[in-house]
């Protein structure tokens, strides 16, 4: 799948509605690293929701442990962090997500992205490698750019979840936080 | 110094059957030979990850006893996750460190601060509720059932040297069949 995004589509997604769309689809754990680019639209308020656990983790590569051993007992969760903490992590989701065909969900806000660069063509090196990175290991990546991506969220997880592929969303551009500030 | 398998024994007399065990490498090995059970999670996939998914399975069944069979070279590898453990708090949650200074089954390799580093220090600094270092196994089985019933998160680090040559099947804790029984086990307990 490609994490190409739609030059036309320019304003950034709705935190309230990826939100939304992580509840839908039944997560009900969040395990992150802070991530400069999902901090106000997504992880504040996540932290201030009580549908949701929220697991801060020293590294990423815990939250890979963490979110396969939570899938035995049928626990959604969403692996929230930067692609610095993707790339760091790249031999636990290779071994722990890919080799053994495990749910993991990852959500990665991509930061040095400019809005209405593509990702691909992104000015960032460490921005436009990551879908090649990606597909060379045959994980299954979702470009999240702006509202009209959002609704793919949910049946992307619940996809993962029934199948038992690992997912991965790249997060463009910051999501907006309009919701109410707790 | 405590032979490890003297001290897996030591715990398999008390290991109750809803109890989640979670190894790695020689323990591993040396665990699946001496108390084989479906309730047994070796599929760590990444070195130094055992804690992290032991505390995975504790968030998803808090309820239960879960018990980490980690290296002292696999415990360097993520030090950060005593401080997620610590912050997380699970109750029933018993790490034990096997610490015997090498990369046992990579060559018998020194690890770093072979000697010098103390992990029940680290633990404490880190936030578990308890944590003590063992090199005689009277001590140990004596202590163990303590260790069990105390609040979580505790650890246990044991001065070991290798006992029993165990054989070491890495094509089984890698297999979907490994997976698969711990899964079936833990949703069939859970009924």
């Amino acid at each position: 799948m490609s994490a190409s995004v739609e030059p036309g589509h320019p304003e950034p997604p709705d935190g309230e509605a990826i939100i939304a769309q992580l509840k839908e689809a039944g997560v009900g754990v969040i395990v992150s690293v802070p991530d400069i680019v999902t901090s106000d639209g997504l992880l504040w308020p996540i932290s201030k929701d009580p549908d949701f656990q929220l697991i801060r983790v020293c590294k990423e590569d815990e939250g890979v442990s963490i979110c396969a051993a939570l899938s035995y007992s049928d626990t959604r969760a969403v692996l929230l962090m930067q692609q610095t903490g993707l790339m760091d992590s790249l031999n636990a989701i290779r071994a722990i997500a890919m080799d053994y065909h495990q749910p993991v969900c990852m959500m990665v806000g991509l930061q040095g992205k400019a809005p209405g660069e593509t990702v691909l063509g992104s000015a960032s090196y460490g921005v436009r490698i990551i879908p090649p990175i990606l597909d060379a290991m045959s994980l299954t990546h979702v470009g999240i750019e702006n509202d009209t991506d959002t609704p793919h969220i949910a049946p992307a997880i619940n996809s993962a979840y029934e199948t038992g592929d690992a997912l991965c969303f790249l997060i463009g551009q910051s999501p907006i936080w309009t919701g109410e500030s707790a | 110094m405590i032979r490890r398998d003297f001290a897996l024994s030591a715990l398999r007399g008390l290991i109750k059957p809803r109890d989640l065990v979670v190894a790695v490498y020689q323990s591993c090995f040396d665990w699946l030979a001496l108390c084989p059970r479906d309730l047994n999670y070796v599929s760590t996939g990444a070195m130094g990850q055992a804690s992290s998914h032991a505390l995975g399975l504790a968030i998803g069944s808090p309820e239960r006893q879960v018990i980490v069979l980690d290296g002292d070279g696999s415990l360097l590898m993520n030090l950060g996750s005593l401080v997620t453990i610590a912050t997380v708090r699970p109750q029933h949650f018993l790490h034990l460190v096997f610490e015997n200074g090498v990369y046992e089954v990579n060559g018998a390799h020194p690890t770093p601060g072979t000697g010098h580093v103390d992990f029940a220090a680290m633990a404490i600094a880190a936030g578990y509720q308890k944590a003590v270092s063992f090199s005689e196994l009277e001590t140990f089985e004596a202590a163990l059932p303590a260790l069990l019933a105390a609040d979580g998160p505790v650890m246990a680090v044991l001065k070991i040297i290798p006992g029993e040559a165990y054989p070491r099947d890495y094509a089984y804790i890698h297999s979907a069949a490994a997976r698969e029984n711990f899964r079936a086990a833990l949703n069939r307990n859970d009924g």
